[in-house]
């Protein structure tokens, strides 16, 4: 077959049919995809929510924007067959080393925390990734602390918490947000 | 060439990678790990055999002048469908390459390989090509991440050896480069010889 000559009318037939055929393909890729991956979403926020809460069945979602913040924080209030287990709250810094990371905290009896989880980071690994679980226990610290009474900030800004060797930045960053977390559900709960 | 050169190129004598130095962007970013490094080179496999075989099929139905851009549309809708299976299936493996699969789309292996030899080859030699290229590709990929997840964290495929905390600067990207070299020193060592 001889090579098709480079003429306008060609030209724009072909890169038209090769278009068409992209998007026919990409949109059927799509909708076959669509729900396994709204599936997976789920699940990842399920699986966060219940790291940081006790046992729950039930989750209504909440979004609120704090006052002055960039992005929305998201509120999960959870129940066990009809009772309050507690709240657990996707929230945010722009503190962190490398920028903003999110992570989840568990709220129980309004004061004390439950738990805390990191959701998605790009702080140094080997040294701020050490408030991931994963890597470090550093994180577990922050369970069962009644924010009424705790002094949520590092040692060296007059606090209570350990930062983590050599990652200041990451641990008072990992401080703002559960505070940030902790100032809203203060608001919700006043209003 | 024959068919079993025309494979096995791809991992020794035209090592994408080692040899041909393309695709170093991900070569050095996502190689943190040796799952990562598995992960994005098969992931590029796939997108490379299937391009290969689509611009093979097509390449006399495309005019010249504009056959660049017509590659590229194969090539990201291909890296699309990478990436939405991806998103459905293994959301992990997704999580921890993040930006650099849609990054496929400008990996110069793949428009590379279309321009230089599936567009002038048959479908039968362009699979073959794409799958050396590609698993060429997977297979320095998945070296760099395994010496750099053994020096820098003690490990392989995430399965921990050594206590502590191993040597940080070969999980950060100085280390990508660091490691890259020496690879790539011990390489042309082999192809000497």
């Amino acid at each position: 077959m001889a090579k098709k000559e480079s003429s306008f009318v060609n030209m724009v037939l072909t890169l038209f049919v090769v278009t068409a055929i992209a998007a026919l393909a990409l949109g059927g890729v799509y909708n076959v995809t669509k729900e396994p991956i709204a599936i997976a979403k789920r699940l990842k926020i399920k699986k966060a929510i219940g790291e940081v809460l006790p046992e729950f069945d039930s989750i209504i979602e909440t979004k609120i924007l704090p006052q002055g913040g960039k992005d929305s924080l998201t509120f999960y209030e959870t129940t066990n067959q009809g009772e309050v287990v507690g709240t657990a709250i996707r929230t945010y810094t722009d503190e962190g080393f490398s920028g903003r990371f999110w992570i989840m905290v568990g709220f129980v009896n309004e004061d004390i925390i439950s738990g805390t989880s990191v959701l998605e980071h790009k702080e140094t690994p080997g040294l701020g990734d050490k408030m991931d679980k994963k890597k470090s226990d550093w994180s577990f610290q922050f369970k069962n602390k009644d924010l009424t009474k705790y002094k949520l900030s590092v040692t060296k800004d007059g606090g209570e918490v350990d930062a983590i060797t050599a990652a200041t930045i990451s641990s008072r960053a990992f401080c703002d947000a559960v505070q940030l977390a902790y100032d809203e559900l203060k608001k919700q709960e006043g209003e | 060439m024959n068919q079993v050169q025309n494979f096995t190129k791809g991992f020794i004598k035209d090592n994408p990678v080692f040899i041909l130095l393309l695709g170093l962007c991900p070569t050095l970013a996502v190689t943190s790990t040796a799952f990562n490094g598995l992960g994005m080179g098969l992931a590029t496999t796939f997108v490379l055999v299937m391009s290969n075989v689509v611009v093979s099929m097509v390449k006399n139905l495309i005019p010249d002048k504009v056959r660049i851009p017509a590659f590229i549309v194969v090539i990201a809708s291909f890296v699309t469908i990478v990436e939405l299976t991806m998103q459905a299936y293994l959301p992990a493996l997704f999580e921890s390459l993040g930006i650099f699969i849609p990054l496929i789309v400008v990996n110069c292996v793949v428009l590379g390989r279309a321009e230089a030899f599936a567009s002038k080859n048959n479908v039968w030699s362009s699979i073959v090509d794409g799958m050396g290229m590609g698993l060429g590709f997977a297979f320095a990929l998945t070296l760099l991440g395994a010496v750099r997840e053994i020096l820098g964290s003690g490990a392989i495929f995430s399965f921990k050896f050594i206590e502590g905390d191993g040597i940080l600067v070969f999980i950060l990207s100085p280390g990508a480069f660091i490691v890259l070299g020496y690879l790539i020193a011990i390489m042309n060592r082999f192809k000497k010889a």
